[in-house]
Protein backbone atom coordinates (compact mmCIF):
# COMPACT_ATOMS: atom_id res chain seq x y z
CA UNK A 1 0.00 0.00 0.00
CA UNK A 2 1.21 3.33 -0.93
CA UNK A 3 1.68 5.92 1.93
CA UNK A 4 -1.31 7.34 3.20
CA UNK A 5 -1.35 10.66 4.65
CA UNK A 6 -5.05 11.84 6.65
CA UNK A 7 -6.33 15.01 7.00
CA UNK A 8 -9.50 16.08 9.31
CA UNK A 9 -11.81 18.75 9.44
CA UNK A 10 -13.50 19.32 12.00
CA UNK A 11 -16.23 22.47 13.52
CA UNK A 12 -19.64 23.31 13.59
CA UNK A 13 -21.93 22.65 10.36
CA UNK A 14 -21.98 25.11 7.99
CA UNK A 15 -18.47 26.87 8.26
CA UNK A 16 -17.40 25.36 5.41
CA UNK A 17 -15.30 22.70 6.66
CA UNK A 18 -16.74 19.86 4.30
CA UNK A 19 -16.37 22.41 1.30
CA UNK A 20 -12.18 22.99 2.81
CA UNK A 21 -12.12 19.30 2.24
CA UNK A 22 -13.25 18.99 -1.08
CA UNK A 23 -10.62 21.79 -2.34
CA UNK A 24 -8.09 20.33 -0.96
CA UNK A 25 -8.71 16.62 -2.43
CA UNK A 26 -9.24 18.79 -5.85
CA UNK A 27 -6.09 20.07 -4.89
CA UNK A 28 -3.90 17.01 -4.37
CA UNK A 29 -6.05 14.57 -7.14
CA UNK A 30 -7.44 16.91 -10.04
CA UNK A 31 -4.25 19.52 -9.62
CA UNK A 32 -1.48 17.48 -8.43
CA UNK A 33 -2.26 13.91 -10.11
CA UNK A 34 -2.06 12.08 -6.80
CA UNK A 35 -4.71 10.03 -5.43
CA UNK A 36 -7.34 11.68 -2.90
CA UNK A 37 -10.14 10.65 -1.22
CA UNK A 38 -12.74 13.04 0.53
CA UNK A 39 -15.21 11.89 3.05
CA UNK A 40 -17.41 13.07 5.79
CA UNK A 41 -19.90 12.42 8.34
CA UNK A 42 -22.35 14.57 9.93
CA UNK A 43 -25.68 14.68 11.72
CA UNK A 44 -29.12 15.44 10.70
CA UNK A 45 -29.07 19.60 10.91
CA UNK A 46 -28.78 21.69 8.00
CA UNK A 47 -26.24 23.94 10.64
CA UNK A 48 -24.96 23.58 13.92
CA UNK A 49 -23.89 20.33 15.49
CA UNK A 50 -20.24 19.08 14.95
CA UNK A 51 -19.25 18.20 11.27
CA UNK A 52 -16.33 16.35 10.24
CA UNK A 53 -14.55 15.93 6.92
CA UNK A 54 -11.84 13.54 6.20
CA UNK A 55 -9.19 14.02 2.71
CA UNK A 56 -6.72 10.87 2.03
CA UNK A 57 -3.91 11.70 -0.03
CA UNK A 58 -2.09 9.01 -1.16
CA UNK A 59 0.57 8.41 -3.88
CA UNK A 60 -1.39 5.24 -5.16
CA UNK A 61 -4.65 3.87 -4.99
CA UNK A 62 -6.22 4.47 -1.70
CA UNK A 63 -8.75 1.57 -0.32
CA UNK A 64 -10.01 2.42 3.35
CA UNK A 65 -11.46 5.68 2.61
CA UNK A 66 -11.40 6.92 6.41
CA UNK A 67 -8.81 8.18 8.77
CA UNK A 68 -7.14 5.19 10.32
CA UNK A 69 -4.22 7.22 12.40
CA UNK A 70 -4.93 10.85 11.52
CA UNK A 71 -1.54 12.83 10.61
CA UNK A 72 -3.30 16.57 11.40
CA UNK A 73 -6.68 17.63 12.96
CA UNK A 74 -8.50 20.97 12.45
CA UNK A 75 -11.12 21.78 15.42
CA UNK A 76 -12.83 24.98 15.06
CA UNK A 77 -15.15 24.69 18.40
CA UNK A 78 -15.02 23.14 20.88
CA UNK A 79 -17.36 20.62 20.78
CA UNK A 80 -15.90 19.07 17.61
CA UNK A 81 -12.21 19.10 19.23
CA UNK A 82 -14.30 17.16 21.95
CA UNK A 83 -15.88 14.49 19.00
CA UNK A 84 -13.39 14.73 16.65
CA UNK A 85 -9.67 15.68 17.74
CA UNK A 86 -9.18 11.84 18.66
CA UNK A 87 -6.54 9.40 16.99
CA UNK A 88 -4.13 11.49 15.95
CA UNK A 89 -1.01 10.20 15.22
CA UNK A 90 1.95 10.10 17.44
CA UNK A 91 4.04 13.56 16.63
CA UNK A 92 0.75 14.74 14.29
CA UNK A 93 -0.75 18.16 14.38
CA UNK A 94 -3.72 19.29 15.90
CA UNK A 95 -4.94 23.01 15.12
CA UNK A 96 -6.79 24.80 16.64
CA UNK A 97 -9.04 27.69 16.76
CA UNK A 98 -7.24 29.61 19.64
CA UNK A 99 -10.39 31.43 20.66
CA UNK A 100 -12.79 28.99 20.04
CA UNK A 101 -11.24 25.65 21.44
CA UNK A 102 -10.78 26.34 25.25
CA UNK A 103 -9.77 22.97 26.38
CA UNK A 104 -7.59 20.71 23.63
CA UNK A 105 -7.41 17.25 23.93
CA UNK A 106 -4.22 16.34 25.54
CA UNK A 107 -1.83 13.23 22.94
CA UNK A 108 1.12 13.13 22.14
CA UNK A 109 0.83 15.67 18.98
CA UNK A 110 1.66 19.19 18.49
CA UNK A 111 -1.44 20.99 19.13
CA UNK A 112 -0.89 24.38 17.58
CA UNK A 113 -3.25 27.75 18.09
CA UNK A 114 -4.43 30.42 15.37
CA UNK A 115 -7.37 32.67 15.86
CA UNK A 116 -9.17 31.35 12.86
CA UNK A 117 -12.27 32.97 12.72
CA UNK A 118 -11.39 36.47 14.46
CA UNK A 119 -8.67 36.56 11.31
CA UNK A 120 -11.70 36.03 8.90
CA UNK A 121 -13.58 38.89 10.49
CA UNK A 122 -11.61 41.17 11.31
CA UNK A 123 -8.34 41.05 8.92
CA UNK A 124 -10.59 39.99 5.70
CA UNK A 125 -13.82 41.59 6.78
CA UNK A 126 -15.74 38.61 6.06
CA UNK A 127 -16.22 35.23 9.18
CA UNK A 128 -17.65 33.68 5.61
CA UNK A 129 -14.20 32.75 4.71
CA UNK A 130 -12.85 31.28 7.79
CA UNK A 131 -12.86 27.70 6.45
CA UNK A 132 -10.39 29.12 3.50
CA UNK A 133 -8.07 30.52 5.89
CA UNK A 134 -8.40 27.41 7.88
CA UNK A 135 -7.48 25.72 4.56
CA UNK A 136 -4.35 28.19 3.81
CA UNK A 137 -3.21 27.22 7.56
CA UNK A 138 -3.64 23.53 7.19
CA UNK A 139 -1.78 23.68 4.07
CA UNK A 140 0.88 25.94 5.29
CA UNK A 141 1.11 23.78 8.04
CA UNK A 142 1.67 20.38 6.81
CA UNK A 143 2.85 21.01 2.92
CA UNK A 144 0.68 18.18 1.95
CA UNK A 145 -0.37 19.96 -1.60
CA UNK A 146 2.17 22.89 -2.57
CA UNK A 147 0.27 26.60 -2.27
CA UNK A 148 -0.10 27.47 -5.84
CA UNK A 149 -2.08 23.90 -5.84
CA UNK A 150 -4.42 25.27 -3.13
CA UNK A 151 -4.74 28.51 -4.00
CA UNK A 152 -5.67 27.15 -7.47
CA UNK A 153 -8.05 24.69 -6.17
CA UNK A 154 -9.59 27.47 -3.97
CA UNK A 155 -9.95 29.78 -7.02
CA UNK A 156 -11.90 27.13 -9.09
CA UNK A 157 -14.56 26.68 -6.66
CA UNK A 158 -15.43 30.46 -5.81
CA UNK A 159 -16.95 32.82 -8.10
CA UNK A 160 -15.25 35.33 -9.73
CA UNK A 161 -16.78 38.27 -7.61
CA UNK A 162 -15.28 36.24 -4.60
CA UNK A 163 -12.03 35.13 -6.01
CA UNK A 164 -9.85 38.19 -4.55
CA UNK A 165 -11.90 37.73 -1.51
CA UNK A 166 -10.97 34.07 -1.24
CA UNK A 167 -7.12 34.52 -2.56
CA UNK A 168 -6.53 36.62 0.81
CA UNK A 169 -7.95 34.59 2.79
CA UNK A 170 -6.13 31.63 1.66
CA UNK A 171 -2.63 33.59 1.63
CA UNK A 172 -3.29 34.83 5.28
CA UNK A 173 -3.83 31.15 6.19
CA UNK A 174 -1.09 29.84 4.42
CA UNK A 175 1.50 32.31 5.84
CA UNK A 176 0.34 31.87 9.62
CA UNK A 177 0.25 28.25 9.18
CA UNK A 178 3.85 28.28 7.45
CA UNK A 179 4.90 30.37 10.27
CA UNK A 180 3.76 27.70 13.02
CA UNK A 181 5.26 24.83 11.08
CA UNK A 182 8.71 26.89 11.93
CA UNK B 1 -6.32 14.20 -26.00
CA UNK B 2 -6.48 13.81 -22.00
CA UNK B 3 -9.83 12.53 -20.64
CA UNK B 4 -12.23 14.75 -18.87
CA UNK B 5 -11.45 14.23 -15.03
CA UNK B 6 -13.45 15.83 -12.26
CA UNK B 7 -13.30 15.35 -8.14
CA UNK B 8 -17.18 13.54 -8.15
CA UNK B 9 -19.30 12.10 -5.66
CA UNK B 10 -20.19 8.41 -5.74
CA UNK B 11 -24.04 9.99 -5.87
CA UNK B 12 -23.01 12.30 -9.10
CA UNK B 13 -20.89 9.39 -10.73
CA UNK B 14 -24.37 7.62 -10.48
CA UNK B 15 -25.82 10.26 -12.37
CA UNK B 16 -23.16 10.47 -14.93
CA UNK B 17 -23.28 7.14 -15.63
CA UNK B 18 -27.13 7.23 -16.12
CA UNK B 19 -26.69 9.88 -18.65
CA UNK B 20 -23.62 7.93 -20.58
CA UNK B 21 -25.96 4.79 -20.34
CA UNK B 22 -28.43 6.74 -22.62
CA UNK B 23 -30.85 7.21 -19.92
CA UNK B 24 -34.20 10.12 -21.04
CA UNK B 25 -36.33 9.64 -17.58
CA UNK B 26 -35.98 9.81 -14.20
CA UNK B 27 -38.93 9.98 -11.66
CA UNK B 28 -38.21 9.89 -8.17
CA UNK B 29 -38.80 11.24 -4.79
CA UNK B 30 -35.96 12.69 -2.49
CA UNK B 31 -34.56 10.26 0.19
CA UNK B 32 -31.02 11.09 2.08
CA UNK B 33 -28.34 9.70 0.99
CA UNK B 34 -29.50 8.97 -2.70
CA UNK B 35 -30.69 13.21 -3.63
CA UNK B 36 -27.83 13.75 -5.28
CA UNK B 37 -28.65 11.41 -7.99
CA UNK B 38 -32.01 12.94 -8.72
CA UNK B 39 -30.00 16.60 -7.85
CA UNK B 40 -27.70 15.95 -10.87
CA UNK B 41 -30.08 14.38 -13.25
CA UNK B 42 -32.73 17.39 -13.19
CA UNK B 43 -29.88 19.36 -14.25
CA UNK B 44 -28.41 16.91 -16.87
CA UNK B 45 -31.62 15.01 -18.24
CA UNK B 46 -33.05 17.97 -19.75
CA UNK B 47 -30.05 19.11 -21.50
CA UNK B 48 -29.91 15.37 -23.53
CA UNK B 49 -33.64 15.48 -24.26
CA UNK B 50 -34.89 14.03 -21.24
CA UNK B 51 -37.46 13.77 -18.91
CA UNK B 52 -36.85 14.58 -14.74
CA UNK B 53 -40.21 14.42 -12.27
CA UNK B 54 -39.96 14.50 -8.82
CA UNK B 55 -43.49 12.60 -8.30
CA UNK B 56 -45.28 12.62 -5.23
CA UNK B 57 -43.98 9.83 -3.47
CA UNK B 58 -41.79 6.81 -3.88
CA UNK B 59 -44.15 4.63 -5.02
CA UNK B 60 -45.61 6.43 -7.63
CA UNK B 61 -41.94 7.45 -8.74
CA UNK B 62 -41.59 3.32 -9.48
CA UNK B 63 -44.98 3.44 -11.35
CA UNK B 64 -43.52 6.39 -13.68
CA UNK B 65 -40.53 4.67 -14.69
CA UNK B 66 -41.88 1.34 -15.66
CA UNK B 67 -44.41 3.97 -17.34
CA UNK B 68 -41.99 5.86 -18.90
CA UNK B 69 -39.77 2.74 -19.83
CA UNK B 70 -42.78 1.11 -21.23
CA UNK B 71 -42.69 4.27 -24.04
CA UNK B 72 -39.71 3.25 -24.83
CA UNK B 73 -37.54 5.69 -22.76
CA UNK B 74 -34.43 4.44 -20.59
CA UNK B 75 -35.77 5.12 -17.18
CA UNK B 76 -34.21 5.41 -13.84
CA UNK B 77 -34.89 5.94 -10.03
CA UNK B 78 -32.58 6.52 -6.91
CA UNK B 79 -33.82 6.37 -3.15
CA UNK B 80 -32.85 4.56 -0.35
CA UNK B 81 -34.08 1.57 1.63
CA UNK B 82 -37.04 3.17 3.10
CA UNK B 83 -38.18 4.32 -0.43
CA UNK B 84 -37.33 0.73 -1.54
CA UNK B 85 -39.30 -1.14 0.79
CA UNK B 86 -42.27 1.45 -0.68
CA UNK B 87 -41.64 0.16 -4.12
CA UNK B 88 -41.68 -3.51 -3.81
CA UNK B 89 -44.87 -4.34 -5.03
CA UNK B 90 -43.94 -2.08 -8.43
CA UNK B 91 -41.11 -3.64 -8.60
CA UNK B 92 -42.73 -7.21 -8.73
CA UNK B 93 -44.95 -5.81 -11.71
CA UNK B 94 -41.91 -4.54 -13.67
CA UNK B 95 -40.49 -8.35 -12.62
CA UNK B 96 -43.88 -10.22 -14.30
CA UNK B 97 -44.03 -7.26 -17.03
CA UNK B 98 -40.45 -7.50 -17.82
CA UNK B 99 -40.63 -3.82 -18.30
CA UNK B 100 -36.42 -2.57 -18.17
CA UNK B 101 -35.31 -0.31 -15.48
CA UNK B 102 -32.79 0.43 -13.05
CA UNK B 103 -33.15 1.41 -9.53
CA UNK B 104 -30.32 3.06 -7.52
CA UNK B 105 -30.49 2.06 -3.70
CA UNK B 106 -28.02 4.00 -1.75
CA UNK B 107 -28.19 1.86 1.38
CA UNK B 108 -28.67 3.28 4.87
CA UNK B 109 -29.21 1.76 8.05
CA UNK B 110 -32.96 0.15 8.80
CA UNK B 111 -35.56 -0.90 9.79
CA UNK B 112 -37.76 1.81 8.34
CA UNK B 113 -36.29 5.76 9.16
CA UNK B 114 -33.23 4.69 10.48
CA UNK B 115 -30.64 6.72 10.28
CA UNK B 116 -30.64 9.01 7.42
CA UNK B 117 -26.81 10.28 7.62
CA UNK B 118 -25.36 6.83 8.55
CA UNK B 119 -24.22 3.91 6.18
CA UNK B 120 -25.47 0.50 5.88
CA UNK B 121 -25.29 -2.73 3.68
CA UNK B 122 -28.61 -4.31 5.19
CA UNK B 123 -31.04 -4.07 2.18
CA UNK B 124 -28.98 -6.96 0.45
CA UNK B 125 -31.62 -9.63 0.93
CA UNK B 126 -34.33 -6.87 0.16
CA UNK B 127 -32.83 -6.72 -3.05
CA UNK B 128 -33.31 -10.53 -3.98
CA UNK B 129 -36.33 -11.46 -1.72
CA UNK B 130 -38.26 -7.93 -1.26
CA UNK B 131 -40.97 -8.50 -3.59
CA UNK B 132 -43.03 -11.40 -3.08
CA UNK B 133 -43.03 -14.03 -5.73
CA UNK B 134 -40.78 -16.02 -7.63
CA UNK B 135 -38.79 -13.86 -9.52
CA UNK B 136 -35.12 -13.64 -10.62
CA UNK B 137 -32.98 -10.73 -9.27
CA UNK B 138 -29.89 -8.57 -10.83
CA UNK B 139 -28.32 -6.44 -8.12
CA UNK B 140 -24.85 -5.12 -8.77
CA UNK B 141 -22.88 -3.28 -5.42
CA UNK B 142 -19.97 -1.08 -6.66
CA UNK B 143 -17.14 -0.11 -4.38
CA UNK B 144 -16.01 3.36 -6.00
CA UNK B 145 -17.04 6.22 -7.66
CA UNK B 146 -15.47 5.24 -10.91
CA UNK B 147 -17.15 1.67 -10.35
CA UNK B 148 -20.56 3.38 -9.61
CA UNK B 149 -19.97 5.29 -13.23
CA UNK B 150 -19.12 2.31 -14.63
CA UNK B 151 -22.32 -0.15 -13.26
CA UNK B 152 -24.38 1.98 -13.75
CA UNK B 153 -24.03 2.23 -17.38
CA UNK B 154 -23.71 -1.94 -17.09
CA UNK B 155 -27.58 -1.56 -14.95
CA UNK B 156 -29.10 -0.10 -17.93
CA UNK B 157 -27.67 -2.79 -20.11
CA UNK B 158 -28.47 -5.19 -18.38
CA UNK B 159 -31.79 -4.12 -17.86
CA UNK B 160 -32.66 -3.61 -21.38
CA UNK B 161 -30.99 -7.51 -22.12
CA UNK B 162 -33.05 -8.86 -20.05
CA UNK B 163 -36.03 -6.88 -19.87
CA UNK B 164 -36.42 -6.27 -15.87
CA UNK B 165 -35.65 -4.47 -13.48
CA UNK B 166 -31.61 -4.17 -12.21
CA UNK B 167 -30.73 -2.76 -9.19
CA UNK B 168 -27.45 -1.12 -7.81
CA UNK B 169 -26.80 -0.69 -4.16
CA UNK B 170 -24.18 1.02 -2.57
CA UNK B 171 -23.81 2.42 0.93
CA UNK B 172 -23.75 6.23 2.06
CA UNK B 173 -20.20 5.84 2.35
CA UNK B 174 -19.32 5.70 -1.06
CA UNK B 175 -22.41 7.59 -2.13
CA UNK B 176 -21.18 10.90 -0.48
CA UNK B 177 -17.29 10.59 -0.77
CA UNK B 178 -15.61 12.14 -3.80
CA UNK B 179 -12.74 10.52 -5.82
CA UNK B 180 -11.37 11.54 -9.44
CA UNK B 181 -13.22 9.69 -11.80
CA UNK B 182 -12.01 9.66 -15.40
CA UNK B 183 -15.28 10.25 -17.76
CA UNK B 184 -15.17 7.40 -20.64
CA UNK B 185 -15.01 8.49 -24.22
CA UNK B 186 -18.63 8.29 -25.80
CA UNK B 187 -18.42 4.04 -27.47
CA UNK B 188 -15.10 3.02 -24.55
CA UNK B 189 -17.76 1.76 -22.43
CA UNK B 190 -20.97 -0.51 -24.72
CA UNK B 191 -24.03 0.90 -24.21
CA UNK B 192 -27.18 -2.18 -24.75
CA UNK B 193 -29.90 -0.49 -26.47
CA UNK B 194 -33.25 -2.48 -26.15
CA UNK B 195 -34.48 -5.03 -29.19
CA UNK B 196 -36.77 -3.36 -31.21
CA UNK B 197 -40.08 -6.48 -32.55
CA UNK B 198 -39.13 -7.79 -35.87
CA UNK B 199 -42.63 -8.12 -36.90
CA UNK B 200 -45.08 -5.82 -37.76
CA UNK B 201 -47.89 -4.29 -35.45
CA UNK B 202 -50.31 -6.58 -36.38
CA UNK B 203 -48.16 -9.72 -35.75
CA UNK B 204 -46.57 -8.62 -32.59
CA UNK B 205 -47.52 -10.29 -29.38
CA UNK B 206 -45.61 -8.70 -26.03
CA UNK B 207 -44.53 -11.77 -24.39
CA UNK B 208 -43.96 -14.29 -27.51
CA UNK B 209 -40.54 -16.48 -26.30
CA UNK B 210 -41.23 -18.58 -29.50
CA UNK B 211 -37.97 -16.79 -31.09
CA UNK B 212 -35.56 -16.67 -27.75
CA UNK B 213 -35.76 -16.11 -24.29
CA UNK B 214 -36.22 -12.48 -23.65
CA UNK B 215 -39.14 -11.46 -26.58
CA UNK B 216 -38.55 -7.96 -27.98
CA UNK B 217 -40.18 -4.55 -26.36
CA UNK B 218 -42.33 -2.48 -28.33
CA UNK B 219 -42.78 1.38 -27.54
CA UNK B 220 -46.24 1.31 -25.60
CA UNK B 221 -48.06 4.52 -27.07
CA UNK B 222 -46.61 3.47 -30.85
CA UNK B 223 -48.49 1.96 -33.98
CA UNK B 224 -47.69 -1.36 -31.71
CA UNK B 225 -50.98 -1.95 -29.41
CA UNK B 226 -50.42 -4.30 -26.43
CA UNK B 227 -51.74 -5.30 -23.20
CA UNK B 228 -49.57 -4.90 -19.92
CA UNK B 229 -51.00 -6.51 -16.81
CA UNK B 230 -49.61 -7.83 -13.42
CA UNK B 231 -51.40 -10.94 -13.45
CA UNK B 232 -49.99 -14.01 -15.70
CA UNK B 233 -50.50 -13.52 -18.83
CA UNK B 234 -50.26 -15.49 -22.28
CA UNK B 235 -47.92 -14.05 -25.00
CA UNK B 236 -50.08 -11.58 -26.00
CA UNK B 237 -50.71 -10.05 -22.82
CA UNK B 238 -53.81 -10.59 -21.83
CA UNK B 239 -54.45 -12.55 -18.05
CA UNK B 240 -54.54 -16.69 -18.34
CA UNK B 241 -54.75 -18.70 -15.77
CA UNK B 242 -54.15 -21.99 -17.79
CA UNK B 243 -51.30 -24.25 -15.74
CA UNK B 244 -49.14 -24.80 -18.72
CA UNK B 245 -48.77 -20.93 -19.84
CA UNK B 246 -48.38 -19.86 -16.04
CA UNK B 247 -46.11 -22.34 -15.40
CA UNK B 248 -43.88 -21.83 -19.13
CA UNK B 249 -43.56 -18.06 -18.67
CA UNK B 250 -42.65 -18.00 -14.73
CA UNK B 251 -40.18 -20.62 -15.29
CA UNK B 252 -38.99 -18.62 -18.13
CA UNK B 253 -38.78 -15.44 -16.23
CA UNK B 254 -36.23 -16.88 -13.68
CA UNK B 255 -34.31 -19.28 -16.21
CA UNK B 256 -33.87 -15.92 -18.61
CA UNK B 257 -31.09 -14.58 -16.07
CA UNK B 258 -29.96 -17.99 -14.70
CA UNK B 259 -28.82 -19.44 -17.97
CA UNK B 260 -27.12 -16.38 -18.61
CA UNK B 261 -24.74 -16.08 -15.01
CA UNK B 262 -21.87 -16.09 -17.59
CA UNK B 263 -23.20 -12.99 -19.00
CA UNK B 264 -23.99 -11.33 -16.14
CA UNK B 265 -21.91 -12.15 -13.24
CA UNK B 266 -18.80 -10.01 -12.31
CA UNK B 267 -15.95 -10.36 -9.19
CA UNK B 268 -13.18 -9.37 -8.23
CA UNK B 269 -10.15 -11.41 -6.57
CA UNK B 270 -7.37 -10.13 -4.49
CA UNK B 271 -4.59 -12.25 -3.29
CA UNK B 272 -6.96 -15.62 -3.42
CA UNK B 273 -4.40 -17.50 -5.12
CA UNK B 274 -3.04 -18.63 -2.06
CA UNK B 275 -5.17 -17.77 0.79
CA UNK B 276 -6.35 -19.86 3.63
CA UNK B 277 -8.68 -17.35 4.66
CA UNK B 278 -11.04 -15.29 2.40
CA UNK B 279 -12.99 -12.14 3.30
CA UNK B 280 -15.89 -11.46 1.18
CA UNK B 281 -16.97 -8.62 0.70
CA UNK B 282 -19.30 -5.74 -0.92
CA UNK B 283 -19.37 -2.29 -1.41
CA UNK B 284 -17.47 0.44 0.80
CA UNK B 285 -16.67 -2.56 3.32
CA UNK B 286 -14.47 -4.22 0.69
CA UNK B 287 -12.49 -1.64 0.41
CA UNK B 288 -11.56 -2.22 4.41
CA UNK B 289 -11.17 -5.51 3.36
CA UNK B 290 -8.24 -4.83 0.87
CA UNK B 291 -6.66 -3.07 3.65
CA UNK B 292 -6.90 -5.75 5.77
CA UNK B 293 -5.14 -8.32 3.34
CA UNK B 294 -2.45 -6.05 2.98
CA UNK B 295 -1.98 -5.99 6.97
CA UNK B 296 -2.70 -9.69 6.81
CA UNK B 297 -0.01 -10.40 4.22
CA UNK B 298 2.41 -8.59 6.31
CA UNK B 299 2.02 -10.29 9.17
CA UNK B 300 2.53 -13.24 7.40
CA UNK B 301 -1.53 -14.37 7.27
CA UNK B 302 -2.21 -15.78 3.96
CA UNK B 303 -5.50 -14.14 3.32
CA UNK B 304 -7.15 -12.91 0.28
CA UNK B 305 -10.85 -11.06 -0.79
CA UNK B 306 -13.77 -11.72 -2.66
CA UNK B 307 -15.50 -9.31 -3.74
CA UNK B 308 -18.68 -9.94 -5.97
CA UNK B 309 -19.67 -6.77 -8.34
CA UNK B 310 -22.70 -8.88 -9.51
CA UNK B 311 -24.14 -9.67 -5.87
CA UNK B 312 -27.64 -11.66 -7.44
CA UNK B 313 -27.48 -13.90 -9.11
CA UNK B 314 -24.93 -15.23 -5.90
CA UNK B 315 -21.84 -15.56 -7.07
CA UNK B 316 -22.24 -19.53 -5.94
CA UNK B 317 -19.50 -21.49 -7.82
CA UNK B 318 -16.90 -19.54 -7.30
CA UNK B 319 -17.79 -19.01 -3.41
CA UNK B 320 -17.91 -22.93 -3.39
CA UNK B 321 -14.68 -23.20 -5.21
CA UNK B 322 -13.08 -20.83 -2.50
CA UNK B 323 -14.97 -22.61 0.53
CA UNK B 324 -13.19 -26.02 -0.70
CA UNK B 325 -9.43 -24.24 -0.83
CA UNK B 326 -9.78 -21.69 2.50
CA UNK B 327 -10.03 -22.53 5.94
CA UNK B 328 -12.42 -20.02 6.42
CA UNK B 329 -14.48 -17.51 4.62
CA UNK B 330 -15.04 -14.39 7.05
CA UNK B 331 -18.17 -12.40 5.78
CA UNK B 332 -18.06 -8.48 6.74
CA UNK B 333 -20.96 -6.93 5.80
CA UNK B 334 -22.60 -3.77 7.43
CA UNK B 335 -25.98 -5.44 8.79
CA UNK B 336 -25.76 -7.94 11.29
CA UNK B 337 -26.31 -11.12 9.08
CA UNK B 338 -27.93 -11.73 5.32
CA UNK B 339 -25.18 -12.60 2.77
CA UNK B 340 -23.23 -14.99 5.03
CA UNK B 341 -26.38 -17.26 4.95
CA UNK B 342 -25.99 -17.40 1.43
CA UNK B 343 -21.68 -18.09 1.51
CA UNK B 344 -22.46 -20.77 4.40
CA UNK B 345 -25.33 -22.41 2.03
CA UNK B 346 -22.86 -22.60 -0.73
CA UNK B 347 -19.97 -23.48 1.22
CA UNK B 348 -21.65 -26.48 2.42
CA UNK B 349 -19.75 -27.21 5.48
CA UNK B 350 -15.76 -27.15 3.79
CA UNK B 351 -15.03 -24.33 5.09
CA UNK B 352 -15.52 -21.95 8.30
CA UNK B 353 -18.07 -19.12 8.03
CA UNK B 354 -18.08 -16.52 10.10
CA UNK B 355 -19.75 -12.99 9.73
CA UNK B 356 -17.80 -9.58 10.97
CA UNK B 357 -20.83 -6.90 10.87
CA UNK B 358 -22.06 -3.37 12.41
CA UNK B 359 -24.76 -1.44 12.33
CA UNK B 360 -23.49 1.57 14.97
CA UNK B 361 -23.03 4.22 11.64
CA UNK B 362 -19.81 3.83 11.76
CA UNK B 363 -18.14 1.60 8.58
CA UNK B 364 -16.41 -1.79 9.53
CA UNK B 365 -12.76 -0.93 9.62
CA UNK B 366 -10.11 -2.91 8.69
CA UNK B 367 -9.34 -3.77 12.06
CA UNK B 368 -11.84 -4.89 13.06
CA UNK B 369 -11.88 -7.58 10.06
CA UNK B 370 -8.55 -7.80 11.05
CA UNK B 371 -9.24 -9.21 14.38
CA UNK B 372 -12.06 -11.49 13.40
CA UNK B 373 -9.24 -12.99 10.95
CA UNK B 374 -6.66 -14.00 13.58
CA UNK B 375 -9.62 -15.00 15.66
CA UNK B 376 -10.93 -17.92 13.17
CA UNK B 377 -7.55 -18.97 12.25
Amino acid sequence: MAERYELRFSGAGGQGLITAGIILAEAASIIEGKSAVQSQSYGPEARGGASKSEVIIADGPIDYPKATIVDACLAMTQEAADKYANGIKKGGLLLIDADFVHTAPEGDFKVLRLPIMRMAKEDIGREIVANVVALGAVIGLTGVVTRESGEEAVLRKVPAAFKDLNKKAYSMGYEKGKELAQ
Amino acid sequence: MAKKVALLQGNEACAQGAVYAGAKFFGGYPITPSTEVAEVLSVELPKVGGKFIQMEDEIAAMASVIGASLTGAKSITATSGPGVSLKQELIGYACIAEVPCVIINVMRGGPSTGMPTGPGQSDVMQAMWGTHGDHAAIALVPDSCQEIFTETVRAFNLAEKYRMPVQVLFDEIVGHMRERIEFPEPGELEVIDREAPSVGPDDYKPYDSTKGQIPPLADFGSEYKYHVTGLNKADDGFPTTKASLVDAEERRQIDKVMDNIADIESNEEYMTEDAEVIIWAFGSTSRSARYAVNELRKEGIKAGMFRPITLWPFPAKRTAELADQAKAIVVAEMNLGQMVYEVERVAQGNCVVVHEGRVDGDPINPGQIMDKVKEVL
